[in-house]
């Protein structure tokens, strides 16, 4: 899960991390308020989850707060790689002496965190992480041990010379790695670290994506979640326990498993179709998961045909059926829907299919051209 | 012979009182397994499909003898159970739970590395050496015994590509799904340099999916030790970047991890890679008589169906099935 700009600021604040003063606001007249408040130069941020923020235009600086304000109107409501802004983060405008990248990720070969340093930040650290990787440092801490002062010392000498500065970016250092720890992040990122005239270290940008799996130790960060930034057909899968990625085309898929999943949709790409979605049920095989899936991909207009592909081990393939047939006499589908249900209680499964008289599909590739030339008749 | 386990595999299944893992207990008992006991603290004294319940590891080693152990404990539990068979002595753990955190993983990797020990998994549908051993939840009736090892990350994929194998009479010397997270216990090299060392695996069929580098590194692995042929599939080539595809691990983040890669440096170090489950056992074949697999024609396949717009050649579908455009959606 991905947490705003705003939202990873309170965290660094809490723990001590110093950020500039800032507020969100969702009206430009707002902005305006706010800019005048602080009484000084400003910067007006899109709170958007994606990358590229300020070289797509949504981050300003204002002088004025008649400027913050018709800035504010031109980033609400811009569309930034596929959406849409709503809010934006207005904070003090610091003057910068230097930019700094600061991150700690989870890195699943070591299989411990580790920090990266580079003392070349700022908006094109990828390009420099690509073209100078030498300019990148990458330390791996033991997550057993956790991190020490000094190795956090011995990093910040990599960004700084001056002591004070050394002392306030461990105390970062340090602070940062708490923090991934206690959120159960997979990321925690500042960039630009930032050193402004008076020679104070600073996080001008903050970066939090916490690790699903941990969410159950923390339903406070729930309420982080921002429902606009995502699908509302996501949510409304992950509402009804399904795992579910919206793509561009017109064959719905259902699958049992995330791997089979995958592998159902590159078919339907290969033999000239175009999925429209990932769709996982999981491993349980209650019914109405069924009924769930085939109601949030008929939501789609664009829906030609729904394939349904089910490897049953844990999974029943009659309570799949079942599933199928409830949602059928329920949402009366006017797609055909085309099946393959293999493994665990198949014959159960194919009696109870009888009723609805289904297209079908014996092995993954027949049902999956099934699938394709049938929407091919429905378009 | 086998990978990992065989039929002097003694397993106690931690968490056995709980759904699935009473399920799973009677499933891998009647498969043959040797399932010696099983943990639930609360529950000690008592049976579970007619195998004796303890209420520690510590107990259930004492008492049974058990070489093995398997987890099907809820996430927030799931850590806990691995550390405490692996302090019991056991030296293979295989954990089923899915949704553990990243950050208890870490910890406990480094615990069962300190001590010695091998976890399989977590999120991963376990192991079969088919005719001695089923630890796990993948089906039992799918596999044959033969010689040829599966390794794969993914779960009923897994159980399609090793039917496809069966189906075309080839049979398997171990199958083993290491799971889909993003810390894992054990990855495709351990499972490579196993099968490469074991005298009953022939041939390797290798399947992977988006995220992480394993594939890659397995690559470079493959070209230094392996000599016996590897078939390897990859799954995700139509996967968005930055979309968690239900797996924690199997995400593109940037440019890294893409199927594309993945398959490019597969093929480069000689492993055909299948375009389809089914097509896994035409290339083990292939492989094993020859040393290569004839492609030119599937290539030509594919391009032909994307050029050309696909044609209803089966029938169509019952009459009744009225076939008309799709209702507006209320979204968007």
């Amino acid at each position: 899960m991905k947490i705003h700009e705003y939202q990873a600021k309170e965290f660094f604040a809490k723990v001590g991390i110093p950020v500039p003063a800032g507020e969100i606001a969702t009206d430009p007249i707002v902005v305006r308020t706010l800019a005048e408040k602080f009484a000084k130069p400003v910067m007006v941020k899109a709170q958007v989850h994606v990358g590229g923020r300020g070289k797509a235009g949504g981050i300003k600086f204002a002088e004025t707060p008649e400027a913050a304000q018709v800035l504010a109107q031109k980033i609400i409501g811009m569309n930034i790689k596929g959406l849409t802004v709503k809010k934006v983060l207005v904070t003090v405008a610091e003057d910068i002496l230097s930019e700094a990248y600061l991150g700690i990720i989870l890195d699943r070969a070591t299989k411990t965190p580790v920090i990266i340093l580079s003392s070349a930040g700022g908006i094109d650290i990828e390009e420099v992480a690509a073209k100078t990787p030498h300019k990148i440092h990458k330390y791996s801490v033991d997550p057993v041990e956790g991190l020490k002062s000094f190795q956090a010392r011995n990093l910040a000498y990599k960004l700084f010379k001056e002591i004070s500065q050394v002392r306030e970016t461990t105390d970062i250092i340090m602070k940062l790695y708490k923090l991934f720890w206690e959120l159960d992040a997979s990321l925690v990122e500042i960039n630009p670290l930032i050193t402004s005239n008076a020679g104070k270290v600073i996080a001008l940008d903050a970066k939090i994506n916490l690790d699903d799996n941990g969410l159950f130790r923390h339903p406070e960060l729930e309420s982080l979640r921002d429902l606009d930034a995502e699908e509302p057909s996501e949510v409304e899968a992950r509402e009804g326990g399904l795992s579910f990625v919206k793509l561009s085309g017109n064959i719905g898929c259902i699958v049992n498993g995330a791997g089979l999943a995958m592998a159902t949709m590159d078919l339907v790409k290969r033999y000239g179709g175009d999925p429209a979605n990932f769709l996982d049920i999981g491993g349980s095989s209650n019914p109405q998961k069924v009924v769930t899936a085939i109601k949030i991909i008929l939501e789609d207009p664009k829906i030609r045909a729904i394939l349904i592909n089910i490897f049953g081990g844990i999974t029943r393939c009659d309570d799949v059926a079942n599933g199928i047939v409830t949602a059928i006499n329920q949402l009366k589908p006017t797609v055909p829907i085309v099946v393959r249900l293999t493994g665990t209680n198949e014959e159960k499964a194919h009696k109870i299919l009888r009723t609805v008289n289904l297209p079908y599909g014996e092995t993954l590739d027949e049902v999956v051209k099934k699938a394709i030339n049938l929407a091919g008749i429905a378009a | 012979m086998s990978i990992f386990i065989d039929k002097n595999t003694r397993l106690i299944v931690q968490g056995s009182s709980g759904r699935d893992g009473s399920f799973h207990s009677e499933q891998m008992k009647k498969y043959g397994t040797k399932v010696v006991g099983g943990v639930t603290p609360g529950k000690g004294g008592s049976k579970v499909a007619g195998i004796p319940v303890f209420n520690t590891m510590e107990e259930a080693v004492a008492k049974t003898k058990a070489n093995t152990s398997v987890i099907y404990v809820p996430p927030p539990f799931a850590a806990d159970s691995i550390y405490e068979a692996v302090a019991s002595g056991i030296k293979l753990v295989i954990c089923i739970t899915e949704g553990i955190p990243a950050n208890d993983m870490m910890k406990v990797y480094a615990f069962v590395k300190k001590h010695g020990a091998r976890l399989i998994g977590p999120n991963c549908p376990g192991l079969i050496t088919p005719g001695e051993s089923k630890v796990g939840i993948m089906p039992g009736n799918i596999v044959k015994k033969g010689s040829i090892g599966v390794v794969s990350r993914s779960g009923t994929l897994t159980y399609e590509s090793i039917w496809a194998l069966t189906l075309a009479g080839i049979g398997q010397s171990t199958c083993i799904g290491i799971g889909g997270d993003q810390i894992i216990g054990t990855n495709f090299v351990d499972c490579l340099e196993a099968f490469n060392k074991d005298s009953a695996t022939k041939a390797i069929v290798m399947i992977g999916e988006i995220g992480g580098s394993d594939e890659e590194e397995a690559a470079a692995f493959i070209k230094k030790h392996v000599k016996k042929p590897v078939i390897g599939f990859i799954a995700g080539q139509t996967a968005p970047a930055d979309k968690r595809m239900g797996h924690a691990g199997a995400i593109i983040s940037g440019s890294s991890g893409t199927a594309a890669d993945k398959i490019a440096a597969l093929e480069k170090v000689g492993v055909p890679v299948a375009s389809s489950p089914t097509e896994i056992p035409k290339f083990v074949k292939q492989m094993l008589k020859t040393g290569k697999v004839e492609r030119p024609k599937a290539a030509a396949d594919s391009k032909k169906s994307e050029s050309k717009k696909p044609k209803p050649k089966l029938p169509r579908p019952k009459s009744h099935f009225i076939i008309r455009k799709a209702a507006k959606g209320p979204l968007r």
